[in-house]
């Protein structure tokens, strides 16, 4: 579905290439906050693009709401809120750390943690066990081993 | 006639694979060795049908046989021919016949290379290899059929999606199922393990090899989608965290912790339940990105409820097996019994290592791409995972696998002290600090990530070349020189797979960093400055025609700003494909070693001139340079003497000959 609304808007809006020209603020620092923002922001019709790399007029729109919201003289914050405020938190590449999402956030470290113990766990089970038997082969099976090995 | 007989040949081979499933695994059971024995006939016609019934609908497309549907919504006679025969693999159906004849391939090579395997092990892999095959076979014939004909067929084709017409994607998805289906072949092998109930060195050995050719694959195919993404889409973006990505992306890490566990249960037999569960799990995220890419499922969740009935099948297929093979190994696991000893400090602890961070950047990739349909479906959220959560969440993994790398590498099997290694490595160290703090003091003011990213970049690569370096032993420049030449494939392939790693973190590090944009409205005959480029728009000609496009094409030229010399003409595009009503664009790239200019067309403007965009990407060929030389590093290792799998066939046939003694 989503792909076929991307593919009937291209048709209308035929192509375009991302920031236009036109709509670069004269003055830098504004205009790099603004691609900085961009680069953060969903295009709402696209597949899993930011509206600074997206065609679609719907990402121009949103752009250009942006560079509004600078020059009007908002910080980044609260550009971005007001963009969220009307569109959701779907247009945000990055989720926010609220409620359930704590859990995408932590849930790496945790397993970075978690495995990271049982690794030195068994690291150190390694190093303190005795050495173990070589006759846990049977000759036979220690000589297709070899053969095996090519040795 | 021919389709039909395709259809009926992949019926057959449907047939064959469920025999195979059955009946070799039985009679590994009960030590009947003629029951085994089937397996083998049985892997190869189930290959021969599979093939057969392939070739049938890549006739069918090479003919332009409209009376086939499939052929219908996927191609047309304009088509150049490449294009008609890549667009066998551009559409669901075909793409799955595209995996089970892999699948198929393996499964026979496994069956013909596979001598010198325990029959009962031989037989029980081949069984297990054949029931993932009835599982797709199924999927194909019961849901998917590429061969159903159309009762009425219409006069020409609705052409294939404009962007897959290209010759980096054409051969991408033929190169990401090899790798994502040769894992197969280590989940077949870690099963029948766990059925066998034995792992041991031999087994490590076997398995191997099948990883390593898997990986190779993998880094391949993903490394054409990257490079096809960067030339097609229009800004240089080389990587998008896009779900479709991300589920290459899990398997290629996977498979890489797997090739580097197996190491160490080959050399000293430990680590063995966990290396079989990441045999179980590569194979399992195979799956997941087979679910993810054909369902459509995380692209959007009402993608999925469009057709249900493939994604289920799907989850069922990863449920059956997934499921399967993880009670399987609850249950056995247990026997797998360590033997090797080594310290807190050595190689096998380096691998842990490895391991961990693999295996938790894996999962950094999996819960980022999984996240909002949890969101979803659980706490009634809708939100996105872009590519700002992955690069916070996913670089501080590659930095720690970066940073401990050269030391593990060096480090000897059993017990080691960290000093001789370090020690060896201290000019590798020196240099990437040099380097980093050169590239922080040439670009002040930017963020600390980029300078850290190049001095690790050169740490591994300067590090690899001391690996290799120091495997010469002690002696004269000369004697090591010529030693260097006769160390074994397998350390060339280490030594260049790891600097393969560091060559394509600099590319990213260069590019994501340090790239230069300019956006303006540009002149016929008015040369602008970028950066130490004059560039020029000539002019633009329209209505360009090519085989079934229409295109607008700028003429620019790209010169010296300080000479004036010309250093290219680039001719970006924008083409309209009328057939399937899809504008592209093609960037004018004019590529080298230590840049790309990168330069895009786009619309004419009110007050005359057209809107360009040029970019100065540094270093952007090491991306895909630095894939190719990790996947020459596998070939390399794959190589080696030890490996030679067919040797190892052949030697059940004649007598064993005389090796001269090393």
């Amino acid at each position: 579905m989503m792909r076929l609304v991307v593919a009937l808007f291209l048709i209308m809006a035929g192509p375009a290439i991302a920031v236009q020209p036109d709509e670069v603020l004269d003055d830098p620092v504004l205009e790099e906050r603004a691609r900085e923002i961009s680069a953060g922001l969903r295009c709402l019709v696209c597949r899993n693009e930011s509206i600074d790399e997206s065609n679609a007029e719907l990402a121009r729109d949103l752009r250009l709401l942006v560079r509004e919201r600078l020059v009007a003289g908002d910080s980044d914050e609260q550009t971005v809120a007001f963009i969220v405020d009307r569109y959701g938190e779907y247009v945000l590449l990055r989720p926010t750390l609220t409620g359930s999402n704590i859990v995408l956030y932590l849930a790496p470290f945790a397993l970075l943690l978690l495995g990271g113990g049982l690794a030195l766990v068994y690291v150190r089970s390694r190093a303190d066990s005795p050495a173990p038997s070589e006759a846990a082969l049977s000759p036979e099976e220690q000589a297709r081993l070899k053969d095996l090995m090519g040795e | 006639m021919i389709v039909e007989l395709g259809h009926f040949a992949l019926i057959l081979a449907f047939m064959v694979a469920i025999f195979q499933m059955v009946v070799p695994m039985i009679g590994a059971y009960r030590g009947n060795a003629a029951w085994m024995a089937v397996a083998d006939p049985a892997a190869t016609t189930q290959f021969l049908l599979t093939g057969f019934s392939f070739a049938a609908l890549t006739y069918a497309f090479v003919t332009s046989d409209f009376s086939l549907s499939l052929v219908v919504g996927n191609s047309h006679t304009l088509k150049p021919m490449l294009y008609k025969i890549s667009g066998v693999w551009g559409n669901h159906e075909g793409s799955l016949l595209l995996w089970v004849l892999i699948l198929t391939l393996f499964g026979a090579m496994a069956a013909w290379f596979g001598g010198n395997l325990p029959p009962t092990l031989k037989a029980r892999v081949l069984a297990v290899q054949s029931s993932v095959s009835v599982a797709f076979f199924a999927f194909i014939l019961f849901t998917s059929n590429p061969f159903l004909r159309l009762d009425f067929p219409p006069f020409d084709g609705q052409d294939l999606n404009p962007l897959l017409q290209d010759p980096g994607l054409a051969f991408h998805p033929p190169f990401l199922y090899l790798g994502y289906v040769g894992l197969s072949m280590s989940f077949s092998f870690a099963v029948a393990a766990l059925i066998e109930g034995r792992v041991d060195a031999a087994w490590g050995r076997w398995v191997r090899p099948w990883t390593l050719a898997a990986w190779v694959f993998l880094t391949i195919g993903i490394g054409l989608g990257s490079w096809w993404a960067y030339y097609e889409l229009g800004w240089g973006g080389f990587w998008f965290w896009d779900p479709v990505e991300n589920a290459s992306l899990m398997p290629w890490l996977i498979a890489a912790a797997l090739l580097h566990s197996a190491i160490v249960v080959e050399k000293r037999e430990a680590l063995k339940s966990w290396t079989i569960l990441l045999a179980i799990l590569a194979f399992g995220f195979s799956l997941i990105g087979t679910f993810i890419v054909r369902s459509g499922v995380l692209t959007s969740v009402h993608a999925f409820a469009n057709d249900p009935e493939r994604g289920i099948f799907i989850l069922m297929i990863l449920g059956v097996f997934m499921g399967g093979a993880l009670l399987l190994f609850a249950l056995r696991a247990g026997v797998m019994e360590a033997k090797g000893v080594f310290s807190t400090v050595s190689r096998e602890s380096g691998l842990v290592l490895n391991n961990l961070l693999l295996a938790v950047s894996t999962f950094v990739v999996f819960i980022g791409t999984i996240w909002p349909l949890i969101a979803e479906m659980f706490f009634d959220r809708t939100l996105s995972v872009g590519p700002p959560f992955f690069n916070m969440a996913f670089t501080p993994f590659v930095f720690g696998v970066a940073v401990a790398l050269p030391i593990a590498a060096m480090m000897p099997w059993k017990r080691a002290g960290i000093g001789r290694p370090l020690r060896a490595l201290v000019p590798a160290m020196i240099l990437a600090l040099a380097v980093g703090l050169l590239t922080w003091a040439m670009f002040t003011g930017r963020s600390a990530l980029s300078p850290i990213g190049v001095a690790l970049s050169v740490w591994l690569v300067a590090g690899a070349v001391v690996d290799i370096w120091t495997r010469t032993g002690r002696g004269a420049i000369g004697g090591r020189i010529a030693r260097l030449w006769r160390l074994p494939r397998a350390d060339w392939g280490k030594a260049v797979a790891h600097a393969g790693v560091g060559l394509t973190m600099f590319g990213v590090t260069a590019l994501t960093g340090y790239q230069v944009e300019d956006i303006r409205v540009a002149q016929e005959g008015v040369p602008y400055r970028v950066g130490a480029y004059e560039i020029e728009l000539l002019s633009v000609e329209q209505n360009v025609q090519g085989p079934n496009y229409i295109s607008t094409m700028g003429h620019l030229a790209v010169r010296d700003a300080e000479t004036g010399r010309e250093i290219a003409l680039v001719h970006p595009e924008r083409r309209i494909y009328p057939v399937a009503g899809m504008p592209t664009t093609e960037a004018g790239i004019d590529s080298g070693i230590t840049r790309d200019l990168y330069l895009t067309l786009g619309d004419p403007q009110v007050g005359g001139g057209w809107a360009v965009r040029t970019w100065i990407k540094p270093f952007a060929n090491w991306i895909w340079g630095g894939a190719i030389i990790m996947a020459l590093g596998g070939v390399l290792s794959l190589t080696d003497r030890r490996y030679r799998v067919a040797a190892g066939a052949a030697k059940t046939v004649e007598p064993p000959k005389a090796v001269p003694a090393e």
